[in-house]
């Protein structure tokens, strides 16, 4: 079985290389060539997953060593793969949700000229994505986590003749690079303490390295992370990044890009184990960014901005649970897995109704959409009820857990981080269902196209194209098939990862868990958070439901508008980054001109001025040379003289 | 007579010759110095030869002579072509090479 890894690495690359070579004359087939890959990948993983099954909990790690990439002396960089539980487990979210999105581009693509390319871009995230997980050195990951990034860049910035998509690929390609600088560091740390990149040999002398050193590496492990994952400080690329094409966003989310840096955390936890220090760094990022998310989910407009805040805050749970230790490793991935399909679901079924109502993205045009679109409506609610966590769903028991284990950390900083945990379980309940009000429930904010045929009642002098009024349908079978598989997924996922603790065992060979001492039940947790939950769904339904949305926005509070700004992310980069990089090389330009330029030219000009003065010398006059010639030999004369002398 | 006079009047001759060439101009001029100057140098060989009692002063005078004949053979020769190019035997005139 081993050899397939690579194999399921290699179909989905395959599908990129065909795609986006083959040129125009494959535009017709382009789509399904696309589709199947990402499906032939799903299957190979789904047989690996089925022969891991078969095999006793010792022995399920497969490897795979295809050839040196960089052997260099004491150097040593190989294409292998290591095929284990968690690495599985992302293999058969990356590509099952990946292909559904495939399927479901089809339709949400099918009237874009450049099909093609997108499905060989879509093709490229897949396998850069199952490179970074399958990978069994960091070197190899490396690769994996640049060739994310470069898939989110050509994809975000998909529509690259709107000026706006082109800056936000931009946008998270740079902010990206922040994160990567601090990865890659973080790489050539390990390579010089333990002298290898594989993760076996680090792992295993990983407490043998100074506690400072596995601080440092932690911390820079986790500004990568923050990179790829959309954590505070490097958040500000996710809600831009919304100017991609929505499968786009619903690959971003939920299977590919930002449960990267929660794989990598916890890929690495034997050396976050190691080291508290950087740990509880990853949890105050955790903490930070659910909160930071959860509230500028609130006060979105945009139906895709609001779902960026909402995994935005998503991730912060993973992250947070992520720097719990051994305690929250398996939860962080269960709900990484869950939040796959319901934050897949709610994308998607974003799409379905964008593609319904022309592009609108504004929920304060939205409204009513329930009988319009019946299934988007079903899925879109199994979807908010899991990411909520109502109980028996997706969410639920992921969620739920995180918070417990925030809980069971212990101490003061138990308290803070599951207290936050906790609160961030009724906003998010708030913000989805504001989401979910906006969109399907209340009266209509939007002017429905005319009938074909009645004749358009339009006052004279004002010209209404009916193509331009919204007219919502339900989208094809080849949309609705992917939403109602996640739906279905995030209804019974969480559900069936529970049943006997089945995640728990299956990924405690890898991660390692511990139960830890909560102060508080679980009883007691689930109790606490259903209130919270039903307070949040509550107040939104009091604000959103009971009184009609207006469809300009009220100017709302300081808050809220600051929210809107994405909590002034972008100010304070412009202000702290973008204004102190200019002041800085402003001065280093100035420095530049007056200290650098100014000792050559300094020089030059003294070395000019110097053969200016020599050359009067040189006069032409035969007379002037003799007489510096008898100079000369007087001199000598004298010198030879007065030697003798002495 | 005390055979050191010589000496002055070779140095004398020398200083004579040496400020020619430095002071005037005219080609010509400058050319007689040198031979002026190299004729002191001989004076003073002579004179050395005297004094010391052997004859390898008297043999350097005569090779003197002979590279000062064949440098006057070049040095007029040069001088000609120059006053043809150049309608002039002024030494200043001869700056070509100047920037």
């Amino acid at each position: 079985m081993d050899h397939l890894i690579g194999a399921l690495v290699g179909a989905p690359l395959l599908g990129a290389g065909v795609l986006l070579a083959g040129g125009r004359r494959l535009d017709r087939a382009g789509h399904w060539i696309g589709c199947l890959l990402a499906a032939v990948s799903f299957a190979l993983g789904a047989a690996l997953f089925a022969d891991m099954l078969g095999k006793p909990t010792g022995q399920r790690t497969l490897t795979s060593h295809l050839f040196s990439w960089v052997p260099v002396g004491g150097f040593r960089a190989d294409v292998a793969f290591q095929l284990d539980q968690l690495s599985m487990t992302f293999v058969l979210l990356i590509t099952g949700v990946g292909t559904l999105i495939h399927i479901y581009s089809v339709g949400y693509m099918a009237h874009d000229e450049n099909r093609r390319r997108f499905f060989g871009y879509l093709n490229l995230f897949l396998a850069a994505m199952l490179l970074l997980v399958l990978a069994n050195n960091y070197l190899l990951l490396y690769a994996g986590w640049e060739g994310v990034g470069l898939a989110s860049y050509l994809l975000i910035g998909f529509w690259q003749h709107k000026p706006s998509a082109a800056t936000a690929a931009k946008k998270a390609f740079i902010v990206n690079r922040v994160g990567d600088m601090g990865l890659s560091i973080a790489i050539m740390v390990l390579f010089t303490t333990f002298g290898t990149f594989s993760f076996a040999p680090v792992f295993a002398h990983a407490t043998s390295a100074s506690q400072a050193k596995l601080t440092v590496v932690g911390l820079l492990l986790l500004l990568g992370a923050c990179g790829k994952s959309a954590q505070v400080p490097l958040q500000s690329w996710l809600g831009d990044a919304m100017e991609g094409p929505t499968p786009v966003s619903a690959l971003i989310h939920a299977a590919t890009m930002v449960t990267a840096g929660v794989y990598l955390v916890t890929r690495s936890g034997v050396i976050f184990n190691a080291a508290p220090t950087a740990q509880l760094a990853v949890c105050v990022v955790g903490a930070v960014t659910l909160m930071f998310g959860a509230i500028v989910g609130c006060a979105k407009d945009d139906i895709k901005k609001a779902l960026a805040g909402s995994t935005m805050s998503q991730i912060g749970y993973m992250m947070l649970a992520a720097g719990l230790g051994p305690i929250g490793y398996v939860f962080a991935i269960m709900h990484l897995v869950t939040h796959g399909f319901f934050k897949a679901g709610l994308f998607l079924g974003a799409g379905s109704v964008m593609h319904g109502m022309n592009d609108e993205v504004d929920m304060r045009k939205y409204g009513g959409l329930r009988g319009y679109m019946p299934i988007t409506y079903v899925t879109f609610g199994l979807g908010y009820l899991a990411i909520i966590g109502f109980p028996g769903l997706s969410g639920f028991w992921s969620k739920d857990k995180i918070i417990e284990a925030a809980f069971a950390k212990g101490g003061t900083e138990g308290w803070i981080l599951g207290g936050v945990a906790l609160l961030g379980a009724g906003i998010t309940a708030y913000y989805m269902t504001r989401v979910m009000v906006m969109t399907f429930f209340g009266e209509r904010r939007w002017q429905p196209a005319p009938e074909p045929d009645t004749a358009p009642s339009v006052e004279p002098g004002i010209e209404v194209h009916p193509g331009d009024l919204p007219h919502p349908h339900e989208s094809p079978k080849v949309m609705t098939i992917p939403m109602i598989v996640l739906a279905v997924g995030s209804v019974f996922a969480g559900g069936l990862f529970s049943i006997n603790s089945a995640f728990v065992k299956w990924l405690q060979p890898v991660t390692g868990h511990s139960e830890g001492h909560s102060p508080v039940t679980t009883g007691e947790v689930t109790a606490a958070t259903l209130v919270v939950l039903a307070v949040g769904v509550a107040l939104a339904w009091a604000q959103y439901g009971r009184a009609p949305v207006p469809v300009t926005a009220p100017r709302g509070s300081l808050l809220t508008r600051a929210a809107r700004r994405d909590l002034l992310q972008d100010d304070f980069n412009h202000v702290v980054l973008v204004r102190g990089g200019e002041h800085l090389t402003r001065s280093l330009v100035y420095l530049d001109h007056s200290l650098v330029d100014g000792a050559v030219n300094g020089t030059a000009a003294s070395v000019g001025g110097l053969s200016a003065r020599l050359r009067q010398v040189q006069n032409g006059y035969v007379r002037s040379y003799a007489v510096s010639m008898l100079g000369g030999t007087a001199v000598l004369v004298a010198a030879t003289l007065l030697m003798r002398a002495v | 007579m005390n055979p050191i006079n010589y000496l002055y009047l070779s140095a004398l001759l020398f200083t004579i010759g040496g400020a020619g060439v430095l002071f005037r101009r005219n080609a010509i001029i400058v050319f007689m110095c040198v031979e002026l100057m190299l004729n002191a140098c001989n004076l003073a060989f002579v004179t050395f030869a005297r004094l010391h009692g052997n004859l390898d002063g008297q043999i350097f005078a005569f090779f003197t002579m002979v590279v000062a004949a064949a440098e006057v053979v070049v040095g007029l020769a040069i001088i000609v072509t120059f006053f043809r190019s150049r309608h002039s035997a002024s030494v200043d005139d001869a700056s070509l090479m100047k920037l």
